[in-house]
């Protein structure tokens, strides 16, 4: 899932100061289940807020609102009676979820709360790594499931650079090198020739904004 | 035992302390509450093992949050006693107690009515 953590409250406080009212929006998906921008964390941070603008002597009225998925016209749609009563909008969604509802409501700043962190697994409560950097073009098959784009520093396709060091990264000897796991993994399963296959250079595809339309799917001819 | 202990204090009753949540606690403070403490079972003997754990962290966490906005962090405490601790809570009540009169009330109430 898409991991996120809160921005530093300072950080929102500035962001905010110069408004009365202001709507914090949550998102109920990726951002909930990682503790960053649920219902429960938008609750804190407004009642952070509302306290520290009350000791500046300067109070803002807050609003709380969580929707499924902030990157969802349906979901959004919740919004619509509610945005005009505010000055400006805090989304507590990740990158995608903000610009969305920023879309919706083009009149509205709206702030960040979060700063997205990736797509990680979570190892257990509280505790995510990330796994995949979404490059588009996936070649776990080859590499024993290890991904040399996320977990090799470099994010080398071809092998190990020469800073490998007994199995961790030469950045740091708590990272492990990711070819190194890779080699043991595909040793493990017996398709060591795995290694050889030449991964030509990453066509970078994901420098603009990519659309994906599912098979049997068309783009409407009216968006939205 | 007809302990004494201070009368300010609005006990808040909880299944166990690691119902505790960090938005219970900053409420309190939001409502003008000068201090709070979460009493929970001695470690090592919590009934769902580590529900006074948690609600030690919690706690933490609002020590953090309270210290990004301007209040003292030292304003919420965790203590820990038995259920057969009657003059240990006594004791802890007065100590909280003591320890936030020397902080001063809670600013935000003063603000509040501003």
């Amino acid at each position: 899932m898409i991991v996120a953590k809160r921005k530093p409250f300072e950080e929102i406080k500035e962001m905010i100061k110069d408004y009365k009212k202001v709507l914090n929006v949550g998102c109920g998906t990726c951002v909930a289940v990682c503790l960053a921008g649920g219902e429960k964390e938008v609750a804190v941070l407004n009642a952070e807020i509302d306290m520290a603008r009350k000791l500046d002597n300067n109070p803002i009225e807050l609003g709380a609102q969580t929707v499924e998925r902030q990157c969802d016209h349906e979901y959004l749609e919740e919004l619509d009676d509610v945005i005009g009563d505010y000055d400006a909008v805090i989304s507590m969604a990740c990158g995608v979820g903000i610009q969305f509802l920023a879309e919706r409501f083009p009149d509205k700043p709206v702030y960040p709360g979060v700063d997205t962190c990736g797509m990680s697994a979570n190892q257990a409560v509280g505790w995510y790594e990330e796994r995949c950097r979404s490059c588009g073009k996936c070649v776990l098959g080859m590499t024993a499931a290890i991904c040399p784009v996320t977990m090799c520093a470099k994010g080398l396709y071809n092998g190990p650079c020469g800073g490998t060091n007994k199995g961790s990264c030469e950045i740091d000897t708590e990272q492990p090198c990711a070819w190194f796991r890779i080699y043991e993994r595909l040793e493990r399963q017996g398709r060591l020739n795995n290694i050889l296959i030449y991964t030509p250079p990453v066509e970078w595809n994901d420098q603009i904004p990519r659309t994906l339309i599912q098979p049997g799917y068309k783009k409407p001819e009216k968006a939205g | 035992m007809r302990l004494d202990y201070p009368a300010n204090i609005k006990i808040v009753r909880l299944p166990c302390t690691g119902k505790i949540d960090v938005i219970h606690l900053l409420r309190a403070f939001q409502k003008g509450a000068d201090g709070v403490y979460v009493v929970g079972c001695l470690e090592g003997t919590c009934h769902y093992n580590e529900g006074n754990f948690r609600a030690r962290e919690r706690v933490e966490h609002v020590r953090m949050l309270l210290e990004e906005i301007g209040l003292e962090g030292d304003r919420v405490r965790m203590y820990n006693l038995s259920s057969g601790e009657g003059p240990t809570f006594a004791a802890y009540a007065k100590e909280m107690t003591d320890h936030i009169r020397s902080l001063g009330p809670n600013p935000i109430k003063n603000s509040t009515k501003a």
